[in-house]
């Protein structure tokens, strides 16, 4: 099994979008599996930022240098444009001010590439509106009251805000993940109501 | 270095191949960034473990203000074992594997514990140097440790790593000795002190020339002017520790008493724990030592010569790890970051994270499986990825996994 196959899904389809010998930043890197498949694989040069312990140590035992970085308080010392691309995996729904994180993904990186949980997928609709409760998904699996995600979007959603904070996107691709199948469909019909986790590539506008 | 060390002496398991002090006499003396020069100069070191066959797997240790070689378990200069100053992350399965590397630690120049310094002898009078000393900085102590390594036969050091003042002449070894040295762990401390720190030193540095003892620095017949250098080691404890380590280590207790004597005695705990570190640090350490480093501490300033830090540190190629602590006043996580945020501006390879401790300064000597976490896999990797390159041959130097 070599490392991508060890990458989530959308890991996976993220790093097609990254080209060789690019400079990437991954911001949230969790253990630098993502970062270690691009700099291994792809011959990038990679920097990582995350807050936990525990995943800083498993980066540097992979040879990758990790800043603990809250990204609520954004990248300082990071050059403007220093990055080819700047990665926001699963994160952007965590951080308390995301617009100021997607500014600041915009200006120390020439794109960036953002993925998250689309919270307009039929599944969570329909849990709302069937149970009249806070939705629990496999890709949404906390309470309310203990989430780590304290901003939801929709794939919709996120086309407005990205226009609305000096972004544009330049692709999107919009995924149904089945991890315990280890497979991933892309969604080309209604992307809103069918994809769960959607893969965006930004610019500044 | 902060906290006092418990030198236990029965027990001890030390390191393997640990060498006991020894001395080199630096036969080309040492010429000086003040521009002086000392002609006749003995590094006091000691080495733990084995160096391997590439050479690889060295990593210098940086002692802090009060230490010295001993920087683990293994028999001291009179051959009786004796804890290290770093014991709980240096030595066998330790964070800083005496097993796996080849351990070297020395004493800084001006220091009092075996290497030459304002307590030696003269040679021109016979006497010691006192105050005729001359001022030595944070990069001489880099100029003498580079002379030790070439001494040992080591090209490039995995890694030079230290906290506090040790912490400052890892990162000095990158600026003097760029390819020689692989990677820097720097743990609290600061690529320049700020004014408070300065400040403290500088109340301390008042109390030992303020006490008649001193008589000018040559007290050496006479004895140490101890009042004085307990007070800078009293002061140099309250800013070792923090609010709440000593919230909870002494709290407002009394000690031996119920009641308050209406005297200026020794009543609360604090007052005894201080006391008693003051007393103790007369008997080991010499006055004129403590103005000596503490004076280079606050020279120090690794982006000296240039209008910033990052420019200071445009060229270099080492790996940083950069270790700061939460309660840390003296060396704050703020400037700890400053040097972070400058080595991502040079795009460096540059690892950092702030440690959660409520002991204050004290934390890298009290907190050793926190600094394991990172220490252990940093240091792993480096060392593999040295002798790599060593196998590779001599035209791969670089440590960086990625092309820069």
């Amino acid at each position: 099994m070599t490392v991508s196959d060890l990458l989530r899904g959308d890991l996976r389809l993220l790093t097609e979008m990254v080209p060789g010998g690019s400079r990437v930043l991954d911001l949230g890197c969790s253990d630098g599996s993502l970062m270690a498949h691009l700099r291994d694989e792809k011959g990038c040069t990679v920097r990582g930022v995350d807050l936990s312990p525990e995943d800083i140590a498993s980066a540097l035992s992979r040879g990758l240098s990790v800043v603990q970085t809250d990204l609520d308080e954004g990248l300082s010392g990071y050059a403007d444009g220093s990055f080819d691309f700047v990665v926001l995996s699963q994160t952007l729904q965590v951080v308390r001010r995301p617009a100021f994180v997607l500014r600041e993904m915009l200006r120390v990186g020439e794109r960036g590439i953002v993925t998250f949980p689309n919270f307009g997928h039929w599944r969570v609709r329909g849990y709302l509106a069937l149970r009249g409760r806070m939705p629990v998904s496999r890709s949404i699996p906390f309470s309310w009251y203990d989430t780590p995600n304290i901003h939801h979007t929709t794939i919709t959603d996120f086309r407005d805000f990205v226009a609305a904070n000096g972004g544009a996107i330049e692709s999107e691709v919009s995924l149904v993940t089945r991890e315990w199948a280890g497979q991933i469909w892309r969604v080309h019909v209604w992307p809103n109501l069918f994809a769960d986790t959607a893969v965006v590539l930004v610019r500044r506008a | 270095m902060a906290a006092e060390e418990e030198r236990a002496p029965d027990a001890l398991a030390g390191s393997p191949l640990a060498s006991g002090l020894q001395v080199l006499e630096l036969a080309g003396g040492l010429d000086l960034v003040s521009g002086r020069r000392l002609e006749h100069v003995q590094i006091a070191y000691e080495t733990f473990g084995e160096l391997d066959p590439q050479g690889a797997n060295a990593i210098l240790i940086c002692h802090a203000l009060s230490g010295d070689a001993h920087v683990a378990t293994g028999p001291d200069r009179f051959g009786e074992t004796v804890q290290g100053w770093w014991e709980p992350v240096v030595g066998p399965g330790k964070a800083i594997d005496t097993e796996k590397y080849f351990v070297i630690c020395s004493n800084v120049p001006g220091g009092c514990s075996g290497t030459t310094g304002p307590g030696s002898a003269d040679p021109a009078t016979n006497m010691p140097y006192g105050l005729r000393f001359p001022l030595v900085t944070i990069e001489d102590m880099v100029d003498a440790q580079a002379a030790l390594i070439d001494h040992l036969g080591i090209s490039r050091l995995a890694c030079v790593t230290g906290g506090s003042m040790g912490g400052m002449q890892a990162l000095a070894w990158v600026r003097r000795y760029p390819e020689r040295v692989a990677s820097v762990a720097a743990i609290a401390t600061t690529w320049r002190l700020a004014a408070q720190s300065i400040a403290f030193n500088e109340v301390g540095r008042t109390a030992i020339l303020g006490d008649p003892a001193f008589l000018g620095g040559d007290y050496y017949e006479q004895g140490q002017p101890s009042h004085g250098l307990a007070v800078a080691r009293m002061i140099g404890h309250i800013t070792y520790l923090s609010d709440d380590s000593m919230r909870e280590k002494f709290g407002r207790r009394l000690c031996e008493r119920e009641e308050h004597a209406f005297e200026f005695v020794t009543e609360f705990e604090v007052e005894s724990y201080l006391a008693y570190q003051g007393r103790k640090f007369v008997e080991r350490f010499d006055a004129n030592t403590y103005l000596y480093m503490t004076k280079a501490m606050d020279y120090f300033d690794l982006s000296a010569g240039h209008a910033t830090l990052a420019g200071a540190l445009a060229d270099v190629r080492s790996r940083f790890l950069v270790l700061s602590f939460s309660s840390d006043w003296l060396f704050p996580t703020y400037q700890a970051r400053e040097l972070v945020d400058a080595l991502k501006a040079t795009d460096a390879e540059v690892s950092f994270a702030e440690i959660e401790s409520p002991y204050g300064h004290d934390a890298f000597l009290l907190e050793p499986e926190q600094q394991r976490q990172y220490l252990e896999p940093f240091l792993a990797r480096i060392v593999a990825e040295e002798r790599e390159c060593a196998t590779a041959g001599p035209s791969a130097p670089t440590a960086g996994g990625d092309a820069r």
